[in-house]
């Protein structure tokens, strides 16, 4: 159920990167497989619709990002005045921008690196389970199924001051946890709940990935070697990488831009020393401090950061990727 | 180099089916033992016992005098070769050999050497550096060869290697496996459906049905003395004719047509009476006969095949292809060539001469004069 869920996308990823790399594939296999069309026009027509929503939805206002962030923007849109590159020295300058920044690398690094091991680790063990796999996935996979809002309000209550048994838990521990007023304490009960949202996503792409695994290589493995762990690392993880970069991509993305959520609820009229991340510091300053030129800045800042980081992934980890 | 001794081996699966039944054999240091039979037979199964790869329900497996039950696959002596060649995608071919090494912490000078030795043997030393998925079939198949090889195994396990490779490679390969395996002297345990590529490779051949072991033997003794129905169907080609008769006194009915055998037979009066195609030769005037009503011929150019009807049964002579064809042809068998099998139990019957060579001596005397004048 799981892998016919999951291996699309899996696959028409590794098929929009993969062919990067087929070089050797001879020039008269791609050419017989091209589609003639009758009119010069027709291939555009059918682009048409694909490339009119990314127009209108990233490349337009991508382009408005940048064009703001040069001007200072009256607050009433009364009128702009151009600045140049006094907005991004404003932001570049701040320390408060600067410590958000290093919050947001951290946060990103800690949310991706746990979601994806904790994902991993749950999908090696449900695969290996025999007895009962259907019921122990499902379960699993279960969660999936819930609005991530739902879900993230429910990890939100985990840690509710009154009735979260988190903060109970931590105070059996003598920890007294205080999401919302204390700095760390905010960042731990946030990075928990991004996490822990985002683990079934990981755990059915892990899954179909270990499924796509041929059990005679495996099989080859165990009598090739005997312990599991070196099994893992040396034949199960390196067949995976592909399955494992793209969820690489996708989770930071995730912990960058769509954990705005989770910061929201946790955050707002809370006591004014939150961590936050640079997504909500855009919003922030955009949409609640009216500085629409700055917001700008910063959003353009965030779109080069993605950009290098999404280049540096490719370049330098999809190198060790392996494709079937 | 190790004997495998497999005794009363079961496989029973959770829902209480038995795939293989109390199955014992012994293979000796250095033979080649081919598991053979129709899909569903349980022969992989039991590979993938002795390879640990599947729990065994009941009995013992022995290879060298150690008792393997609860052996992790990794420690067992062994070397598998997977039908679709199981190579590591992600590594070279080099590395592909190397793995199982590396993992045991053979030294690397040795390492290099013994890879290097089977690459030069499997003339596979070019691919080294490649990936699996830049190599044919056929390389992969030698690289899968290559990677068993440079273990050193006491055992190497085959589940039907060449299913994957087109049929011209597939018998080249073969051979290459036979010549290695000689070369090596490993023991050897070879799973196929292919009868033919049992017969060919085999020391010994253990023919599965159902589960259970219908007959061990020589290629040649299970050609020749095929201990039931269903080895003399499943082994050679064109499968061994199979009619129906019955016995009275010393003639036999097939329907309306009789033989004579010459002399009485100590059976029941139903049985079923296997015929190989080569056996049958014309008759000659005179000489009893069967009719065979001619249907159609397949010309394999070294002989001919013809198949036809007798009395409502089908059978096919091999026949040479000089012998003209008509519409019905007479034909004749030496009745020491013939099998008979229990009608109910399949099982062989005991021939009712006096063993094979004296029987043909004492065979009627019309026979033997006819075969001197042809």
């Amino acid at each position: 159920m799981s892998a016919t869920l999951a291996a699309p996308a899996a696959v028409g990823f590794s098929r929009i990167f993969g062919p990067r790399k087929s070089v050797n594939k001879p020039p008269e296999e791609t050419d017989a497989k091209r589609v003639q069309f009758n009119s010069r026009l027709l291939p555009y027509l059918f682009l048409a619709p694909q490339m009119a929503i990314i127009f209108v939805f990233f490349y337009w206002p991508s382009v408005q990002a940048i064009h703001s962030s040069f001007y200072l923007e009256d607050p009433f849109g009364f009128g702009s005045t151009f600045v140049g590159l006094a907005n991004y020295t404003d932001v570049l300058k701040s320390g408060e921008y600067l410590g958000i920044a290093r919050f947001t690398a951290v946060f990103t690094a800690l949310v991706t690196f746990f979601s994806l091991a904790i994902g991993l680790l749950l999908a090696v063990k449900a695969d290996g389970v025999i007895r009962g796999n259907a019921t122990y996935k499902t379960l699993l996979i279960w969660v999936y199924a819930i609005a991530p809002p739902v879900a993230g309000l429910m990890g939100m209550m985990m840690f509710d001051q009154h009735i979260g048994p988190l903060v109970r838990f931590a105070a059996f521990f003598g920890w007294d946890l205080k999401v919302g007023l204390d700095y760390t304490d905010t960042a731990f009960a946030m990075i928990v709940v991004s996490v822990w949202k985002q683990i079934p996503y990981n755990f059915i792409f892990f899954l179909s990935g270990l499924q796509g695994i041929p059990v005679s290589v495996r099989e080859a493995a165990l009598m090739d070697c005997r312990s599991g762990f070196r099994r893992f690392w040396t034949v199960i993880l390196p067949l995976l990488a592909p399955t494992a970069f793209f969820l690489l991509i996708i989770n930071t993305t995730y912990a960058l831009f769509d954990t705005f959520g989770v910061i929201d609820v946790m955050v707002k009229d809370k006591a004014a020393n939150n961590p936050i991340t640079l997504v909500y510091k855009v919003y922030m300053d955009g949409f609640r401090g009216n500085d629409l030129g700055g917001s700008s800045a910063q959003s353009v800042i965030l779109m080069i950061i993605v950009f290098v980081l999404t280049i540096f992934q490719f370049r330098f980890i999809e190198r060790r990727v392996h494709y079937n | 180099m190790a004997a495998i001794n497999i005794t009363n081996v079961s496989k029973i699966y959770s829902g209480g089916v038995e795939a293989v039944k109390s199955v014992s054999i012994d293979i000796a240091d250095g033979e080649f033992i081919v598991l053979v039979g129709p899909s569903g037979c349980g022969k992989s199964t039991l590979l993938r016992m002795v390879a640990g790869l599947e729990a065994i329900s009941k009995g013992t497996v022995e290879i060298g005098d150690r008792v393997i039950n609860d052996v992790e696959p990794a420690e067992r002596d062994i070397a598998m070769v997977f039908q679709n060649y199981a190579l590591y995608p992600h590594m070279t071919v080099y590395n592909n050999l190397a793995y199982g090494l590396k993992n045991r912490g053979t030294p690397k000078a040795e390492i290099e050497a013994r890879v290097a030795e089977a690459a030069r043997m499997l003339e596979i030393e070019q691919y080294l550096t490649r990936k699996p998925r830049a190599l044919s079939g056929g390389q992969r198949q030698r690289v899968a060869m290559g990677r068993a090889i440079v273990r050193k195994p006491a055992a190497f396990l085959f589940d039907e290697p060449l299913s994957n490779l087109d049929a011209k490679l597939r018998v080249s390969m073969r051979g290459e496996i036979k010549q290695l395996q000689k070369r090596l002297g490993t023991t050897s345990l070879y799973v196929t459906h292919d009868q033919l590529e049992a017969m060919t490779l085999a020391d010994r051949l253990v023919v599965l049905n159902g589960g259970q072991i219908e007959q061990i033997g020589r290629p040649l003794d299970v050609y020749h003395t095929p201990a039931s129905i269903f080895v003399a169907s499943f082994i050679g080609s064109p499968a061994m004719n199979l009619l129906r008769g019955t016995r009275e006194g010393n003639l036999l009915h097939f329907g309306s047509q009789v033989l004579d055998l010459g002399r009485a037979a100590a059976f029941p009066g139903q049985i079923t009476v296997g015929i190989r195609a080569e056996d049958l030769r014309i008759a000659t005037s005179g000489e009893q006969a069967l009719t065979l009503k001619v249907e159609y011929i397949e010309e394999l150019g070294a002989q001919r095949l013809v198949h036809g009807m007798i009395d409502g049964k089908k059978l096919t002579a091999s026949l040479s292809p000089e012998i003209e064809i008509d519409e019905t042809m007479a034909l004749t068998i030496a009745p020491e060539r013939l099998h008979f099998f229990d009608a109910d139990t399949g099982k062989r019957l005991d021939q009712p001469f006096a063993g094979a060579e004296s029987g043909r001596m004492s065979a009627p005397a019309n026979v033997i004069k006819l075969e001197t004048a042809l």
